[in-house]
């Protein structure tokens, strides 16, 4: 085992430490915004693009392992580098940087937490996401984990002056918690008996159908609070918005995908065989998070909650395709497999671009405006015309159209439900494509609600009067949008090299291996023989050109005379800004078709009101049904146990001894 | 090749052609003095050589729109097997990026009404995104039984697998053909959704979003509603009669065969269309979403039927 040599698992190690180090390197000057600003993160954003190029040059290559003679005595760490770390090694490594330059030009003076100490948070956040991803014995990946989560609520309690946030930060340190008991409880019942807690011993261990059964449920319960899966979520909508925008960025884009890889790891390669009825699980849990996340989104008006949303229908979608792919496994069905974790995998990247692009565009409307809630936002697009055209990008990328991104991995996905039919178990193969009616319709409204986004922050009027002196955003926050952006519509229009590289990560996963299907670079082919083809380069290509052509002739045949005038609004003359659609009125058919989802309180004023005052609450229902009861529940056996908390010192050094005496007499 | 040519002329030309006729068998019906079933190109013309007005508030996002609109539903022509399946682009877009090309026209639609920031252009929008959320799914698994059923998702391979079976009723298609022509009616604001020919503010759904347009901005995004109603038709056609189209061995005279049959389905589905809007009144717009509903459940019903009785 060597550990230091130049090979691609030292050099990402390298890459982790550099993080540390240009974290520790905040603390430095840890009020000079310009240091940390202008070098530190432009510096990080180096080492995300290094990171993520040695992770796809490497992609292909053999797993590799290193043992680190760090922490415990006889316990070394231990890491493992294979296609599936390695491809999320990439998207860490690509989406970060683009976060990273954006940060560089967002942080300001004054706003909570001095700019090195943040600068400080953030690397370790993204060291630690690395060291998750490379981690190779249960240890390690908790103290990964916990790193993670702990330097991540840091930065979401960023402005820890604001009561809201505190509390935003608590609800998500209590859920990772929860999850992360869970997850060690997981890996307690994966190694086994054998004690052992190195990934390679759990590989080996025999587990008894029921026990793995157990663990598998634990681990997802664990990993879905991480990745917010319904009634898990309630963290990621209070969270997001707390955080400053590069912090839910990074916290949506990256993090939770995290707990997708773990899902993968802990079902495909740590538990040798999988069930198939194991799969309907995750798979009924990320249909159902799928559409009440965008049936939440839909209603939302603050643009950070309503991303948050979003990304909660976006996880349901991943742990679907999951779900699906532990079904194929199941009944034997090796190319099917493939194709629903290629739809999976290409999913969680995309989703990692689209959501970190967005964020940070409402990063930048938030900096320049001052305003979350959407409803006294409006016509942004004339006063910062990059900010609104790249976010275009993702919105579109986000509604799952054609050519872009969102739209290659919902297609896969629906061809994978398209042959679930073919299961070999009876009812089963009834229900399985009745998942594709809420995947579509999930999808559908996802258009629903990026129109209702970019629609009420970006066009139309200003709400407010102050919006008129908004500003673009600054040189190194376009990059970061603008390098995002390409990455939407590059994994859009070139998804057959994404594609190849997915295969590499699925035949090393599992051993599925789609076939292959000898189509062209610019075709996407999933299944020979099916008779299935896309190709989003063609497609763009023909509209683009039949665009030109229309345009060109319009101004050969005719002419492009233009005159402004004021609108028209069917000749109704006295027009505000707030005759528009609020984002209320905008999810009003939401709310109203979806009514049993939502706790709706609504204050209507009379007619005769001097003041009139309207109010709606949009409340979620599992709050009410699940937490809330929770909480008089933990409260009585708080107290029940308030006794032993004698508030003397000596009854403590008694309850020590004791449990000392109690575990020896365990040992021995 | 020359098929995917002729397609895009005779979709180009035809569709406004479509649209007049469906005027005239509803005046026909209604006791009414019909205008010419010309009058969709004359307007069509007329718009194009009038001066452009825009709002002084709205963004290159509402110029650009009518051209994309039109843009797609030109290529969504040209990937649906109306008169022949050898059509090469069909290898770029099976009927799951049709939808998708489609769901694009809407979103800029939509996007595009509210850059105005009128009430009634965001009103538009959001009714128009409230019917679309709704019918789109609907489609999609309407198309999915189709789908299933010829195993595979290219709109071609579906429409010779299903030309070719023998003259079975398959009750799947049975349900799904309803819920297609309810998809039909609602996305080309018909009459049981939206009313083509009122522009009564409170009823308006489609007509909102293009109120801002004028002139060659407003001509394109005619023209791209008549292909959009040529559209739908076509693809109904491809999966519920697709009798009569040229398919892959058959010489160019098939072609030209399939042309007179493309006429006689379009005239056939007119007068249809025509009767459904003249016996069934105008829902409110809140019903709308129960009429889209009860579409989206016959199509999954008619999923859970082609799996319960492969068929």
């Amino acid at each position: 085992m060597k550990v230091l040599a130049i090979s691609p698992l030292s050099i990402c190690l390298t890459v982790l430490a550099l993080w540390c180090f240009i974290g520790l390197a905040g603390l430095l000057r840890p009020r000079s915004l310009k240091f940390v600003g202008r070098t530190l993160f432009p510096l990080g954003a180096l080492c995300g693009i290094a990171l993520a190029v040695i992770a796809a040059v490497s992609l292909a290559g053999a797993p590799e392992t290193a043992i680190l003679p760090i922490g415990l005595p006889d316990l070394p760490v231990h890491l493992r580098s294979d296609a599936l770390s390695r491809f999320f090694l990439f998207l860490l490594g690509a989406t970060s940087s683009g976060i990273s330059i954006f940060a560089a030009g967002y942080f300001r003076r004054g706003e909570g937490t001095l700019p090195g100490l943040l600068c400080l948070q953030y690397h370790l956040f993204l060291a630690s996401m690395g060291f998750v991803l490379l981690a190779d014995d249960a240890y390690a990946f908790m103290v990964a984990w916990e790193t993670m989560a702990l330097s991540s609520y840091f930065l979401v309690t960023a402005q820890h002056g604001i009561a809201e946030i505190r509390r935003a930060g608590f609800l998500y340190l209590l859920i990772a918690h929860v999850g992360a008991i869970s997850i060690l409880l997981a890996f307690g019942v994966m190694q086994g008996g054998s004690w052992q807690f190195t990934f390679d011993a759990m590989r080996g261990a025999q587990l008894a159908p029921q026990a793995a059964t157990v663990a598998f449920l634990l681990a997802l319960f664990g990993f879905g609070a991480k990745a917010g899966l319904v009634p898990l979520h309630v963290w990621l909508p209070e969270a997001h918005p707390a955080a400053p925008s590069p912090v839910s960025a990074l916290m949506s884009g990256v993090m939770l995908k995290t707990a997708v890889y773990a899902m993968l790891r802990v079902s495909f390669d740590l538990l040798g065989h999988a069930q198939w009825w194991w799969g309907l699980v995750p798979l009924g849990l990320g249909l159902f998070s799928a559409f009440y996340g965008v049936v939440f989104a839909a209603v939302q008006t603050d643009m950070k909650r309503l991303l948050a949303y979003s990304s909660i229908e976006n996880l349901g979608i991943i742990f679907t395709g999951l779900g699906l792919a532990i079904v194929f496994h199941g009944v034997g069905m090796p190319s099917l497999e493939a194709l629903a974790l290629i739809a999976l995998l290409y999913h969680t990247l995309n989703h990692a671009f689209i959501k970190s692009l967005l964020f940070l565009g409402t990063g930048a409307v938030l900096h320049s405006t001052g305003e979350r809630n959407l409803g006294r936002l409006g016509g942004l697009i004339h006063r910062m015309p990059w900010v609104a055209w790249l976010t275009l990008i993702g919105a579109l990328a986000m509604a799952g159209l054609p050519p872009l991104n969102g739209f290659v991995s919902e297609w896969l996905l629906l061809q994978a439900f398209l042959f679930a039919h073919e299961v070999p178990r009876s009812f089963v193969n009834m229900l399985l494509p009745m998942g594709a009616a809420l995947i579509a319709m999930a999808a559908a409204l996802a258009a629903y609600v990026m129109v209702k986004f970019f629609g009420v922050i970006f066009l139309g009027q200003p709400r407010e009067a102050g919006l008129a002196h908004a500003k673009d955003a600054g040189i190194l926050q376009r990059i970061g949008l603008g390098w995002l952006a390409l990455g939407c519509i590059a994994l859009g229009l070139l998804p057959t090299y994404v594609l190849r590289a997915l295969r590499i990560v699925c035949t090393q996963l599992s051993g599925a291996a789609l076939p292959n299907a000898n189509a062209p670079w610019w075709l996407l082919v999933p299944l020979p023989g099916r008779q299935a083809s896309y190709s989003a380069l063609v497609l763009f290509l023909a509209v683009a050109t039949v665009v030109l052509l229309t345009m060109l002739s319009v101004r050969l045949l005719y002419h492009r005379r233009v005159r402004r005038s004021a609108p028209w609004d069917c000749g109704f003359g006295r027009l505000d800004a707030r005759m528009q659609d609020s984002a209320e009125g905008f999810g009003q058919p939401i709310r109203h078709i979806f009514q049993a989802f939502f706790g709706v309180e609504r204050e209507l004023p009379s007619p005769f009101d001097r003041k009139p005052h309207y109010r709606v609450v949009v409340a979620d229902l599992i709050w009410r049904a699940v937490y809330a009861p929770l909480e008089p529940l933990v409260q009585s056996v708080a107290n029940a146990f308030a006794w032993l908390q004698q508030g003397r010192i000596a009854a403590y050094l008694l309850y020590s001894f004791v449990t000392l005496v109690v575990l020896l007499g365990l040992v021995l | 090749m020359l098929t995917q040519a002729l397609e895009l002329v005779v979709a180009l030309t035809a569709a406004p052609l479509f649209l007049g006729w469906i005027n005239q068998c509803r005046a026909w019906l209604q006791n009414r003095t019909a205008p010419s079933v010309w009058l969709p190109y004359r307007g069509i013309r007329k718009l194009f050589f009038k001066d452009a007005v825009i709002a002084q508030n709205a963004s290159a996002l509402f110029r650009l729109a009518p051209y994309i609109v039109f843009g797609t539903m030109v290529v969504a022509a040209a990937i649906i097997p109306s008169m022949g399946t050898r059509l090469p682009l069909t290898t770029a877009a099976d009927a799951i990026a049709l939808v998708g090309l489609l769901a694009t026209a809407r979103v800029f639609m939509a996007l595009a009404a509210m850059d105005v920031g009128t009430a009634f252009g965001s009103l538009g929008a959001r009714r128009e995104m409230m019917v679309g959320f709704l019918a789109e799914p609907a489609l999609l698994m309407v198309i999915f039984v189709a789908s299933m059923i010829s195993s595979t998702t290219a709109l071609p391979a579906i429409t010779e697998h299903l030309a070719t079976q023998n003259l079975a009723l398959f009750p799947s298609l049975a349900f799904t053909a309803i819920a297609f022509t309810m998809v039909l009616l609602a996305e080309n604001a018909r009459i049981p959704i939206d009313n083509p020919a009122t522009h009564l503010e409170l009823t308006m759904i489609h007509e909102a979003t293009l109120l801002e347009y004028s002139a060659r901005h407003l001509a394109l995004m005619e023209w791209a509603s008549a292909l959009k109603l040529f559209n739908y038709a076509c693809i109904g056609f491809a999966m519920f009669v697709p009798w009569g189209v040229s398919t892959g061995t058959d010489g160019p005279a098939s072609l030209l065969a399939s042309i007179p049959l493309l006429a006689v389905k379009l005239a056939v589905a007119g007068a249809a269309l025509a009767i459904i809007e003249t016996v069934s009144a105008k829902l409110r717009v809140f019903r709308a979403p129960e009429f889209l509903a009860v579409a989206f459940l016959l199509a999954v019903l008619g999923l859970l039927v082609h799996l319960l009785l492969g068929a």
